[in-house]
Order: C-alpha cells, then structure tokens, then sequence
C-alpha cells in the first residue's frame, strides 16, 4: 500500500519534471492579446512585491523562533508597544499598494472600451453550449462539446482514449481574424454563464435578460480554448469555448463559405420526410439537444428532469407535445429548465425529434410529425 | 417570599437534571459552549466526508464515480456544511465558554436564550443532510446559492433556504447574548481597553453578524418567494435582475468572511502572548484594526464580482477598498511577530498552530491581494486559485485557530492535559497535508482550471491526483485529534494546574482546572 502510494507520488513528479517545458504549467497562459498581456505583467509585479514582503516578514519570524526560545536560554523582554514602529509599519504598506493601484487602474479603463470594434458576436449561454450570433455578418451558429461520451463516461468500466483536447474541443469554433478588434456581448437564455478565454484575457458574464459586452484583439493566428466560468448547473463542465485566430482573408473565406452553408444545412422545407428518415435525423437533433437533461435512455433525471420515455406528453396528442417543444416550460410565469426550442431549431429538425422520441424507448405510438405541422403551431 | 428565593437557590445548584435532559435544557454557559463545540466537530467531519466524495472524482479525469448533478451538490453542501454547521458554531462555542470566564461574568446574560440558540442548530443540520434524500436532491446551486439557478432547482433548495433561515437566527441571538454579556457583565474594574482580545473580536464579530444575517435571510427569501410565490426579485422577464441576488448575497457574505476570521485572530492574540511569555504588541493597534477590517468589510462586497460586468468607476472603487484592507491585515501580523521577538518562546502544541496560521494564513492574504487587482481577479475568478486562497484562510486560518484554541483551552475545560506528543503529530500532519492538497490549486487555477467542475483536461490530472491524495491524508490526520480528544476526556493524562501554561494571564486562568460548574458567582476585582 505505501510503495503503491510512493509510486503514485514519483509518477506525479516524473510527470512535473516532464512536462515542465509547458510555460503554462505554474503560470497564467501565455497571454495572446493586449489585455491579456497587461494582466499577465500586472500579476508578475504583484507576485515579485510579495514574494519581497513574504521574504522580510518570515524571515523575521523565523528569526525570532529560531534565536527567542526559551530552549536556548532567551529571556523575555517585556515592551509591548512603538508608536513609531506601528506607524511606519502602516504607512509603508499603503505606498505599496499605491504601486500596485496604478498600473491596475489603467488597465482597467482598457478593458472597459469596447469602442469601434472591427467585429461584434453575440456569445449566448444556454444551458449546455454556447450559440453565437456574428451581428454584422449575419452568421449564427451554435457550439457544443464535441468530446465523444465514452471518452468521458468510465463508470465502472475502462473510458476511451481521451484525446488530448478532452473536453476543451468544440464542434463548431468561434472564428476571429487576427488584429482586429472583437466585441463580445454576453447574454443568456437560462442561468448566469461566463464566457473566459484565459490566453485572451477575458472573461464576461452571461446574464440572462441582459447584455454586457467585452473586447480582445488576437495577436497571431492559434487555437484558444476557454470553458464556462459561472457554475451554470449539472453540465457546466461540459461547455467550453474555442477561439480560431485566422488571418483576415481566411476570415473573409470563411464567412463567405459559411453565409452558403447555412441555408444548405438547414434542410430544404419543401421535403417530404418519411418516417424512417425523420427518426434518423431526429436521433441526431435528441443528441445535440436534449441528451443533456432526458438522458440517452429517454429516462431523464428522477426529480429534475422528467423522463420522455412513457411521458403523458410524448405519447399524447401530437399538437401538446409540438406546442411544449416549441414554447418550452413555464411554471408560474416563469421559464424552467425546458426551454422554447422554437427559437433555436427549424421546422424540420423540430419535426424530427418530436418523431423521434414518439417512437423511441418504450414510446411506440408510430406516429409521424411533420414540418408542416409544427410550422402551424408556431405562434 | 424569602424561603421562596431560598428554595429556588437550592434547586438551581442542587438538582439539575441529569443524563440527555441535562443537556436539553441547560442554561449553563459551559454547557452549551460543550454543546456547540461537539456539534461543530460532528459537522467538521460530514463536511468533511463530503469534501473527501468530490475529490474522489477529481482524483483522475474521466467521470468514475458521480453524476455531474451529484458533484455539484457535493460541492454545494460541502461548502453550506462548513461554514454555517461547522466553522461559525465553533466560534460560538468558544465565546460560549470563554467569554464569562475571561470578562469575569457569572454566565451568558440571556441563559434560556442561550439554549435555544444552540437547540436551534441540530433541526438546521438535520434539514440541509436530509435534503440530498429529497427528489432531486441537495442543492446544487453552490454555496453562494445564485439566483437564477438556485431559483430552477428542485425541494433540496427549498430546505437549504429553511435551513439558512433557522441558522441565521439562531446567529442573530448568539450575537446579541455575546454583546449584552460583554457590555454589562465584565468585572469590575475591567475597562473595554483591558479587556483580553478574544472578548475584543468577538464584540465586533457580534455586530457584523447581526447587520449582516438579516440581509442573507432576506436574499434566500426572495429565492423562495420567487421559486413559489410568482414575484420576480431575479427573473429578468418579470423586471428583475439575477446580478441583484449577488449584490444582497455578497453584502452579507464579505463580512460573514470576517465573521469567519477575526475570533479566530482573537484566539491566536491570546495564544502568542502566552508562549512568548511577554504581553502583545500593540493591544490598542490590533482592536482599531479589528474594527477597520470590520468597517471596510462592508465597503468591498463586489469585488466577488468583478465579472458581471459592472462600470470602470464601481471597479475602482471596490478595488481600491478591498486593497486597503491589507493595511489592518498586515498591522495584526506585524504586531504577534512583534510579540514574538526577544521573548522567550515554546513551542506547545496552540503555538504550533498559532505560527502555522500565522505563516499559512498569510499566503492566503497575499493570494488576496493579487485577487483584488480587479484585471488579475477577472482572469482568476471562479477558478482553482480562488479555491485555493480561501481554503488557505478558512483552512489554515479559521479552522487551525479553532485548533490552536481548543488545545490552548482544553486543559482549562476538563482539567487534564492532553497528550502533547499526539498534538504535535496532529499540528504537523495537517499543516502537510494542507499544502499538499491546497498549495497545487494555485497553478491550476493560474493555468485555467474553473471551480465546480468535475471533470477536466489531462494537463490538470497531475495537479488534481496530488490534490486528492494531500485531501485524504488531511482527512484522516484529524481522526488523531478524536482520538487525543477522547484520550484526554476519558481522564488519561496528568492533572491540569489551575494556571496550566508558564505565561498564561487573565481570570480564566485564576480558576482552578477544571472550572466549578458556576464560576465567579462574586465578580473578580480586575486592577
């Protein structure tokens, strides 16, 4: 059991010696904007002012219980009160933090002016991904975990391998060209999120019926990764934020590919579905929406999140269910946990998770639902 | 008349009851100071087997033992559990014992009160334990219960809300029983300025609690009424504002840190002196910074939340208040190492932990102050660094005060000194295990790793593995402290002088050990 133990503890620290190349390891990440810069020197001045102070007050500590013990003879002596001392010892401590207030405060007023930016997206927090709204562009998506969940689930078994952005990685990443000025607004459909990208410098709260904004300039083309900062409920964890730096004609390539894309993604309304087809995409809608709260199972949460499976709902008449769906849930005038995916999903996509779980699980109503009628029942 | 008044004089001294109705119904301040602190211990250990559950699953990435729902109630209740059952009925529990015996006061002043603020406890504990067996389960909103989550979530909030209210009242009548036994009942001659600094800090920690519990009690009834009652106090779409939940909390929740930390500099002001063996440093200095760190306790409140998104002026402000409170801060620490030079120092297990606070509770100082450079904090909020500064002063503050008091006065109380060699096994396991656990927090949070996660990238899995092992090993090295304490109670262990430490002064120490059951019934005369 010890040399178990022992062997863990070598494992950690070859494990530290390793890796030690990583700047990032003991220290804030290498900072990638302006602010981000700012930030990272305010914090090594901070440090070194207190690894100064740390140094004068132990040593002296250490001093007196190495040499004033009673074990080595010193005899008590028996002051106990210096104005003088007591006064510089108070005034000292307010010149330093004058130092410290200084280059602080101006890099607070910087981060404040989120003037003229080149670009603003909207970053919206629901609960568990991230949806942005590019407001010039007109391009919106929405950003979820893209780690697989066998690599996260290992209850009683072996997970897979985890890849080396586990759960850092995203589907679909915010896009940002370098050198330009991006102005973030925060907001949020359900609970408080925050939107951080420590190498960037920022971090903003997502306030539901609110809007705060926040801006960064990205210095070279890279990869950033953040994660949701404000404890959001069960998959708080399990939302991360990725920021792809490219350079400015990449980004121009990508939104034009992106304002083709989006109505070709989004299927062609005048299809006719048939059953099997919209159980197949329904299946992946349930995936990318609901799995987080109804469970894979369809068995949900008992006491949070009610199961699909067997629901008075699911299998009632189809309008109750389309008209849930779309509007969400909302108990004594206030929205729940279920919220109005009539905002988020088109007619089809809608149609075809409705379908999907009507027929899944222990639901086995064989009904079909189209387009068409959730299309009618919007509002 | 007068036989009347002789007969109940009989009874009260006579035949108390005896057995579990002893405890009941007593109105004894040593009693209850008993009461509070065993309840304290009791809470200690399931906020503790919470604490060891959560880093179980931080041990390696990869979910292996809880649900994600599950993980944050761990985290929730952990933090509920030590605060309000754990840490601040500790507290209690000192003032309760120590506070007649050092101003020379027969007992508390409100007695009957005094017990049911004590009985108030045990029905708050069973609410908040017996909520994770509710549909849904505890509350999984964190401790700081943040409106809109907290107002979504299913019955466990609606008991954590009762809970905090039955708690916070029976703070609020703690406070007021502490503060009219000071003001009226110190012996004669004992002026406010004579008075030891224990009694001192917590005078001042009475007043925060009764300005600040009611603002608590006030913000988890807007939850309620919001969750039950069709208001919106936080729901935007009805006209309210989610960061105002914030405002209200943390208007209660900076002072409840003080709160937390100054009896607990009380406690090491009267240790220090004693093992140095020369009076403190700057009495008169360390009760006005007592009282400015109160005072500017409620000047700094958003600095908790820096990332809301406030204006840059709100930003400064709070800045710059919440870097003043390092001038006070730093007066209190200058002056017990003041204390300590050219005296004639041991090195008993409280002195252990009075130097290990004093070192420890330090680093977390200095943790505050780089988080109160507003740019710095909105980088390290809600990540692992700001774990780690406050378990460095809760932990290594509040709690090894707690322990440095309770070896300090443990001899006083059952008149047997403990064992010394188990102590000092106690204070160095824990002062280990402590940074083991706490000091690597520091870098993953620097590196990027948010709080109240439970699960995590494979560049933290070293960090959080020694993190999990230095918990365990804290854990299990306070068990040495059951057992010292069963050790000591159960009579093993040479007898208590009435005085028991070489340079110990005040009146609790002219009692003989252990104290009468009713103590300076003829007030002291103090000179």
């Amino acid at each position: 059991m010890i040399s178990k133990g022992l062997g863990l503890f070598a494992a950690a620290a070859a494990g530290l010696a390793a890796d030690s190349a990583l700047a990032n390891r003991y220290n804030l990440q290498e900072p990638q904007s302006i602010i981000a810069h700012q930030i990272y020197d305010l914090h090594t001045l901070i440090m070194w002012i207190i690894v100064g102070i740390f140094v004068v007050v132990f040593g002296t500590m250490t001093w007196a219980i190495v040499k004033h013990r009673k074990s080595v003879g010193h005899q008590a002596e028996q002051f106990h009160e210096n104005t003088t001392v007591e006064i510089i010892w108070t005034i000292i401590p307010f010149f330093i933090l004058i130092g410290m207030a200084l280059p602080a405060t101006k890099t607070v007023i910087a981060m404040k002016d989120t003037s003229s930016p080149d670009i603003t997206i909207k970053a919206t927090g629901y609960q568990w991904k991230w949806g942005y709204d590019y407001l010039q562009e007109g391009i919106s998506f929405y950003s979820n975990l893209s780690t697989p969940r066998d690599q996260i689930d290992e209850y009683g078994k072996k997970g897979a391998k985890k890849n080396e952005h586990y759960l850092i990685e995203v589907d679909n990443p915010v896009v940002v060209p370098v050198g330009k000025k991006v102005r973030i607004i925060a907001t949020a459909a359900d609970v408080i999120h925050a939107w951080w990208v420590p190498a960037l410098g920022i971090k903003q709260d997502a306030i539901p019926g609110f809007v705060r904004d926040t801006w960064f300039k990205v210095d070279k083309e890279g990869t950033y990764r953040g994660q949701c900062a404000e404890l959001c409920g069960k998959d708080h964890g399990f939302m991360p934020i990725v920021v792809e730096a490219v350079t400015p004609e990449q980004y121009a390539a990508w939104v034009a590919a992106q304002k083709t894309k989006m109505p070709a993604a989004a299927p062609d309304p005048g299809k006719q579905w048939t059953l099997d087809e919209l159980k197949a995409q329904g299946e992946k809608v349930y995936a990318g929406n609901c799995v987080a709260c109804h469970q894979a199972t369809g068995m949900g949460l008992p006491g949070t999140f009610p199961a699909l499976s067997g629901s008075k709902i699911v299998t009632g008449p189809k309008d109750e269910q389309i008209k849930t769906v779309l509007n969400g849930v909302v108990k004594g005038g206030k929205p729940t946990a279920m919220a109005a995916f009539g905002k988020q999903l088109s007619d089809a996509d809608l149609a075809a998770v409705i379908t999907y779980t009507r027929n899944n699980w222990s639901n086995r109503t064989g009904d079909m639902v189209t387009p068409a009628e959730v299309k009618a029942l919007r509002k | 008349m007068e036989a009347a008044h002789a007969h109940h004089g009989h009874e009260a001294h006579g035949h108390h009851p005896t057995g579990i109705m002893r405890w009941i119904t007593t109105t004894n301040h040593k009693d209850i100071g008993t009461l509070y602190l065993l309840f304290a211990l009791t809470m200690f250990f399931v906020g503790g087997v919470l604490a060891l559950m959560l880093r179980l699953e931080l041990f390696e990435p990869g979910m292996q033992f809880w649900r994600p729902e599950f993980f944050n109630q761990l985290t929730t209740m952990h933090g509920l559990i030590m605060v309000f059952g754990a840490i601040m009925p500790a507290f209690v529990g000192f003032a309760n014992w120590q506070v007649p015996l050092m101003i020379g006061a027969p007992d508390m002043a409100f007695a009957r009160m005094n017990n049911w603020s004590f009985w108030l406890l045990p029905p708050a504990a069973v609410l908040l334990v017996v909520s994770f067996f509710v549909p849904g389960g505890a509350i999984a909103a964190g401790w700081t219960l943040y409106a809109p989550l907290s107002t979504q979530m299913g019955p466990g909030t609606d008991l954590a809300i009762f809970a905090v209210h039955i708690l916070g009242a029976s703070s609020i009548m703690g406070s007021i029983n502490i503060i009219t036994t000071i003001l009226n009942m110190r012996a004669p001659g004992m002026t406010l300025m004579k008075m030891p600094l224990f009694v001192w800090t917590w005078l001042i920690t009475a007043y925060l609690l009764i300005a600040v519990m009611p603002v608590l009690a006030g913000a988890v009834t807007m939850v309620l009424t919001d969750r039950h009652f069709g208001t919106s106090f936080f729901n935007a779409a009805g006209g309210g504002d989610p960061v105002m939940f914030q405002h209200i909390f943390w208007f209660f929740g900076h002072p409840e840190v003080y709160i937390m930390i100054l009896p607990g500099f009380g406690i090491i002001s009267q240790i220090v002196p004693t093992f140095a063996r020369k009076p403190l440093f700057g009495y008169s200095s360390m009760v006005y910074a007592t009282a400015s760190i109160a005072i500017l306790s409620f000047m700094v409140w958003a600095h908790h939340m820096f990332t809301v998104g406030m204006p840059a002026a709100a930003q400064l402000f709070f800045m710059y208040a919440t870097m003043l409170i390092a001038v006070p801060t730093g007066v209190k620490v200058f002056n017990w190492i003041a204390t300590m030079w050219k005296g004639s120092m041991t090195f008993e297990t409280p002195m252990l932990f009075a130097c290990g606070f004093i070192f420890v509770f330090s680093m977390g100082g200095f943790t505050g102050l780089v988080l109160a450079i507003t740019p710095v904090d909105i980088q390290l909020q809600d990540t692992y660094y700001v774990v780690a500064h406050f378990h460095y002063v809760l932990v290594a503050g509040s709690l090894f005060a707690l322990f440095g008091g309770a070896y300090y006065w443990l001899p006083k109380w059952i008149g047997r000194m403990y064992d010394e060699t188990l102590g000092k096994w106690h204070f160095w396991l824990s002062m280990v295990f402590f940074n083991v656990t706490f000091f690597p927090m520091h870098f993953t949070g620097l590196a990027g790793l948010p709080r109240r996660v439970p699960d995590y990238n494979m560049q933290f899995a070293d960090f959080n593995m020694i993190s999990t092992i230095g918990a365990f090993g804290f854990g299990l090295s306070q068990l040495i402290f059951v057992y010292l304490l069963w050790k000591a109670i159960g009579g093993a262990g040479e007898k208590a002088t009435d005085k028991v430490w070489e340079g110990a002064q005040g009146l609790e120490w002219t009692l003989p050990s252990p104290p009468p059951y009713h103590t300076f019934e003829t007030p002291p005369v103090v000179k």
